[in-house]
């Protein structure tokens, strides 16, 4: 009942997914160079990742397997994650397809990067060592960087990706120093023998604390949570906005995957029937316990005074949302991590889909204010604003839509471990969260336009997408078992 | 002589609160990103400092690909940089500003 990891050649069958992007990424910087029709690149592109998806699925009825030697891991908590980011990167390059940004600046390098972004990702949520999960972290970081920058003539990308550069390398490198001091505690860089010297009772806790606290900068950093959030508003705001999907979707469900297997791996127990103990001496789960109730409370209140601008208004409701999902990650069992993934999939769903909405006004009217939407409903984009509420009154939590059984599960899991407190902040949290979507909703829909605004076409490329994600969040809503059920099953971490 | 492993370890923190004070304190972007390659080779000399501690080779093997990760960086910082200062002739963190409440 111990597996070792396999060798190199023979853990080639087991990343086809990863084979096929890297070597779609070398295709398309090659392509670039003779297709004059840029978009060609961006099918080939979406074309891929549907490949990867399909791949990726296929895994999930082969075995479990630890890879190259122990630096990466096939099982079912990857693989969850490795079809959510496809999925995710799937939907952006469907976006950028019909966003009018992407297209004005249109070179062949933005979807080969993008691809590489995914790649990256997919090592994320895969790597069970910490070198691996330090290259992978920084691979999705470095092309994220230029994918915020795309847009080169534009003096607020330029800003946003500057921005980004500078606090994603002092967030890296504080990481990798946290890296450095768990290396020097237990010895090894490798998770699983990270975990049998700390059950060995080896390396003093206090220094472990702090080398936590570093390793948690990076990772704070990747899922925008609280002291490490400072980036998200101006990049989410300054990027493009297919990118900004991206990184609110991808890179952030990515960065909770790293981090749930870290922490769950290396810094934990686990003791039968779900539950998991706590190792080394450091109690991290209260340390989460405060961050996610810090994150979730700075995310709203910032976003209800956020008046303008409406990516900037989702960039703090995407750090709340950080900080509802931390509340998964506190409770240290099975049932938290279920409810985390559920809504990390969900809120893929509503997020993406808001996004869209964003979209398509920054395509007919090149705006993205709040004023932008005064009316939208009453000037031909009755279809995104419809959606939009949804989509808003989703993130709220409100029942019969896929966030409100997203956000139960968590509950649930949280008073079941009777952290009361916790609890009763999230509630808070998100009744006061209802006063900026609802600020929205009432903007697109009681206000009249004022004609100046515009109108706001829908082609059928993008409202396909936004139908589709539409659906995905009203079924989700009412029939939730599939998912749940799926997610429960994920939550396995290999133990080879 | 030999020099026992806190020396480096030490050491390191230093190098690596130094490179921190600058990225808080500096106004200009490259100074900046120059802290932050501070701050990585103060991880370089923790990770080979504790690797002969340990007499264990992945410590000087990490330290080849953060010093690779840091060369990355440097290059997609410096692109970053040409593009705002054909923009804005600046790289002053004050005036770059775009972006606020």
């Amino acid at each position: 009942m111990e597996p070792s990891a396999l060798g190199n050649v023979a853990s080639l069958a087991y990343s086809l997914p990863e084979i096929v992007l890297g070597a779609a990424v070398v295709l398309l910087f090659l392509l670039d160079l003779v297709v004059t029709r840029k978009e060609t690149l961006g099918d080939v592109a979406l074309v891929t990742l549907a490949l990867v998806v399909v791949l990726s699925a296929r895994l999930l009825w082969g075995d479990s397997a630890a890879l190259y030697n122990g630096a990466v891991v096939v099982d079912g908590f990857a693989l969850f994650f490795k079809l959510l980011l496809a999925l995710a990167a799937f939907a952006t390059v469907w976006m950028s397809l019909g966003s009018r940004e992407i297209q004005k600046n249109g070179t062949g390098e933005y979807w080969a990067v993008l691809l590489a972004s995914t790649l990256g990702l997919l090592f994320m949520a895969s790597s069970t060592n910490l070198l691996m999960a330090y290259l992978a972290l920084e691979f999705v970081s470095l092309t994220s960087y230029v994918l915020s920058g795309f847009m080169r003539h534009s003096r607020r990308a330029s800003e946003a990706s500057l921005k980004y550069l500078i606090y994603g390398g002092v967030a890296s490198g504080t990481m990798i120093y946290g890296m450095s001091w768990v290396y020097g505690l237990a010895g090894s860089l490798d998770f699983r023998a990270i975990h049998t010297a700390l059950m060995s009772g080896q390396g003093a806790a206090l220094p472990l604390y702090v080398a936590l606290l570093l390793t948690l900068a990076g990772l704070g950093y990747k899922v925008a949570a609280f002291p490490f959030h400072m980036w998200a508003p101006d990049v989410y705001q300054g990027a493009p906005i297919p990118v900004t999907a991206f990184l609110a979707v991808g890179s952030k469900a990515a960065g909770f995957a790293l981090m749930i297997r870290f922490f769950f791996t290396a810094m934990a127990q686990s003791v039968g029937a779900g539950v998991y103990q706590l190792v080394g001496g450091v109690d991290w789960s209260q340390l989460i316990l405060v961050l996610s109730m810090v994150t979730m409370t700075f995310g709203n209140l910032a976003a209800v005074a956020q008046q303008g601008n409406v990516k900037r208004l989702l960039a703090y409701s995407s750090i709340a949302h950080a900080g509802y999902m931390l509340m998964g990650f506190a409770v240290l069992n099975d049932d938290g991590l279920r409810a985390m993934l559920f809504y990390l999939t969900v809120y893929y769903l509503m997020n993406l889909g808001a996004f869209v909405v964003v979209m398509l006004v920054a395509n007919s009217t090149g705006r993205e204010d709040l004023a932008g939407y005064r009316g939208l409903a009453w000037r031909g984009g009755a279809l995104p604003a419809v959606a939009m509420a949804i989509f808003l009154f989703s993130l709220t939590g409100l029942p019969p839509l896929a966030g409100f059984v997203g956000k139960f599960y968590l509950f649930a899991a949280v008073v079941e471990k009777q952290l009361y407190l916790l609890a009763v902040v999230g509630v808070l949290n998100s009744v006061v969260s209802l006063v900026y979507y609802a600020r929205i909703v009432r903007t697109m829909f009681l206000e009249q336009p004022t004609g100046g605004e515009g109108v706001v076409a829908v082609d059928w490329h993008n409202g396909l997408l936004l139908g589709l994600l539409t659906i995905g969040t009203l079924v989700l809503g009412v029939a939730w078992g599939p998912l749940i059920d799926f997610a429960g099953r994920s939550t396995h971490f290999l133990a080879y | 002589m030999n020099v026992p492993v806190e020396n480096y370890l030490v050491l390191a923190a230093l190098i690596f609160a130094i490179g921190c004070a600058g990225v808080l304190t500096r106004r200009n972007f490259i100074v900046i990103l120059m802290s932050v390659e501070l701050m990585l080779n103060a991880v370089n000399l923790t990770f080979v400092a504790l690797s002969r501690q340990l007499v264990s080779m992945d410590g000087q093997m990490i330290v080849f690909f953060v010093m690779t990760v840091a060369a990355a960086e440097v290059a997609v910082g410096l692109a970053i940089f040409l593009a705002i200062y054909s923009q804005r002739r600046t790289v002053n963190a004050d005036e770059i500003s775009l972006l606020r409440w």
